[in-house]
């Protein structure tokens, strides 16, 4: 191993320029990765503030006693897909428009019969905030002989669930494409220093290496090359988030940018990256030699 | 050592490299190749050294089938073997010494008798003192030197040169040859590749001559009857 190591450094020694190079490449290729992985979560994030708001809401038969809703509450508040159930009373619901509704808050003050009806308003666990779930809820909901009426913005949840599975699959070809051309870019330039050293490796097969030691170096300097090229992309995509927030990312509230675990999996994924184009370039070398 | 049984080689093009040659080479033997460029030399070193498989008849060599080598194999093969080139094929990046150090290393040798060895061998071909020195600063024969004491620092049994002396000066050439014969003396199978026909006929070596791919010659077979008592 320590051979391997001391090749390793050898290599970075004498050819700085083309390890910067090609290191560099890396973290560019790995750095258009990362700006799109950065643009998902941050869309990701920013479609389940949206779904929070996805609620169903059952108004409620003017004069219902309050222990019958305060028992169906409960049963509600147990359906599988429910997070929590709120009861506005119809006196609550005044309040609320009027502070919320400012148009109209003269027209609320000269009421003299509170027109608003009580409601259950029920928030859905974030993994059932889709349509379907949304439906069966207000479904059960209708079961109730006090609900009046069920609410919960089909035509805006439907668009919510389109944008969601698109943003899915568009993310997932996207992310794809940019992986590939990534690895075909690591591949070159681990190939250029197979090619570069070919007469090291044909020295090496006559002297009687095994093809396991000669891709060893090759292997290592693949995954420094993937580590040190990812974190090179990380610190891209950091300057590139600090310099999108500062100047048009003023507006936009609650940007946010990778955590721990995602940079972990990130330089990961350059190490693999590395590894793979440096076991295929050197595979191959050393299938045609 | 070495065993050559109807082997036939044929190029990717399809034009004959080598027709029905058969030949043995016993222990301890010295033997030139000879023969025009193109005559099938350095394919029947190739074989050797496992670089290309027979396509019919069979090769073997200290022990090992080429024709039936698997690649795992092929390593062990050629660490029973030194191989010489006209061109050296010598690391610029490196110094003699690491050169030499470098076919140890590559084979799992223990680091901490790799300089002992390197030394040793050096210095039985007269270039104990250049070993710090890189290719560039040494001469054509004493990068030929040095190329030689890479291919011996693993006392392979069998020696394969292909044209050591092809780019050197007469005396490198004497000189280079000469270190050739006392590793033959040693007990070690050299098989020599050239057309340098003075040196042939100066050192009465067993002689195996190649022509189109056949041998027309070997003063083994040929001369034997004369030769006995």
């Amino acid at each position: 191993m320590r051979l391997q190591i001391r090749e390793v450094l050898r290599s970075f020694r004498r050819t700085p320029l083309l390890s910067a190079l090609s290191i560099a490449a890396i973290g560019f290729s790995l750095f258009t990765i990362g700006l799109f992985g950065l643009v998902a979560i941050n869309f990701q994030q920013a479609l389940t503030g949206l779904a929070e708001r996805v609620e169903v809401v059952g108004f409620v038969l003017r004069g219902t006693p309050t222990e019958s809703i305060t028992l169906a509450s409960q049963d509600i508040a147990a359906f599988p897909e429910v997070l929590d159930v709120n009861f506005v009373t119809e006196e609550q619901a005044l309040t609320r428009a009027q502070r919320e509704l400012v148009e109209f808050r003269e027209a609320y003050r000269d009421l003299a019969v509170n027109p608003l009806p009580a409601s259950l308003e029920i928030r859905l666990k974030p993994n059932f905030r889709d349509v379907k779930h949304a439906q069966q809820v207000a479904e059960r909901l209708r079961g109730f002989p006090f609900v009046e009426d069920v609410r919960y913005g089909r035509d805006w949840v439907e668009r919510l669930d389109r944008l969601r599975n698109m943003a899915g699959v568009v993310g997932l070809v996207i992310g794809f494409a940019f992986a590939v051309v990534a690895i075909v870019i690591i591949g070159v330039t681990i190939r250029i220093t197979v090619l570069q050293r070919a007469k090291e490796i044909s020295i090496m097969r006559l002297v009687g290496a095994t093809n396991g030691f000669i891709r060893g170096p090759f292997l290592l300097e693949g995954a420094t090359k993937g580590i040190l090229g990812g974190l090179f992309s990380i610190a891209l995509c950091w300057i590139s988030f600090i310099l999108f927030r500062s100047r048009l990312g003023a507006g936009i509230s609650g940007l946010v940018f990778f955590t721990e675990l995602q940079v972990m999996a990130f330089l990961f994924f350059g190490v693999l990256m590395g590894l793979g184009g440096s076991l295929v370039s050197v595979g191959r070398h050393l299938r045609n030699v | 050592m070495i065993r050559f049984s109807h082997v036939f080689k044929t190029y990717p093009n399809g034009a004959p490299a080598l027709k029905d040659v058969s030949f043995h080479i016993p222990k301890g033997q010295f033997v030139f190749l000879t023969g025009h460029s193109g005559a099938g030399k350095s394919t029947v070193l190739s074989l050797l050294y496992a670089d290309q498989r027979p396509n019919n008849g069979d090769v073997k060599v200290s022990g090992f089938s080429v024709g039936a080598l698997t690649p795992r194999e092929v390593p062990r093969l050629r660490r029973r073997l030194g191989i010489v080139f006209q061109d050296f094929r010598l690391l610029e990046n490196r110094t003699a010494e690491e050169n030499v150090a470098f076919a140890l290393e590559v084979t799992d040798a223990r680091r901490e008798t790799i300089p002992n060895r390197v030394m040793r061998v050096l210095t039985r071909v007269g270039l104990a003192s250049k070993a710090p020195a890189y290719p560039r600063e040494l001469s054509g024969g004493e990068q030929q030197r040095v190329a030689i004491a890479r291919a011996l620092v693993n006392d392979p049994p069998i020696l394969l040169a292909d044209e050591p002396t092809g780019n050197l000066d007469e005396r490198a050439t004497k000189g280079v040859f000469q270190l050739l014969r006392e590793i033959n003396a040693g007990g070690t199978v050299v098989v020599m590749a050239t057309h340098d026909l003075d040196m042939v006929r100066e050192a009465s070596y067993r002689t195996i001559e190649l022509k189109g791919g056949s041998i027309v010659f070997d003063s083994a077979v040929d001369e034997a009857p004369s030769a006995a008592p």
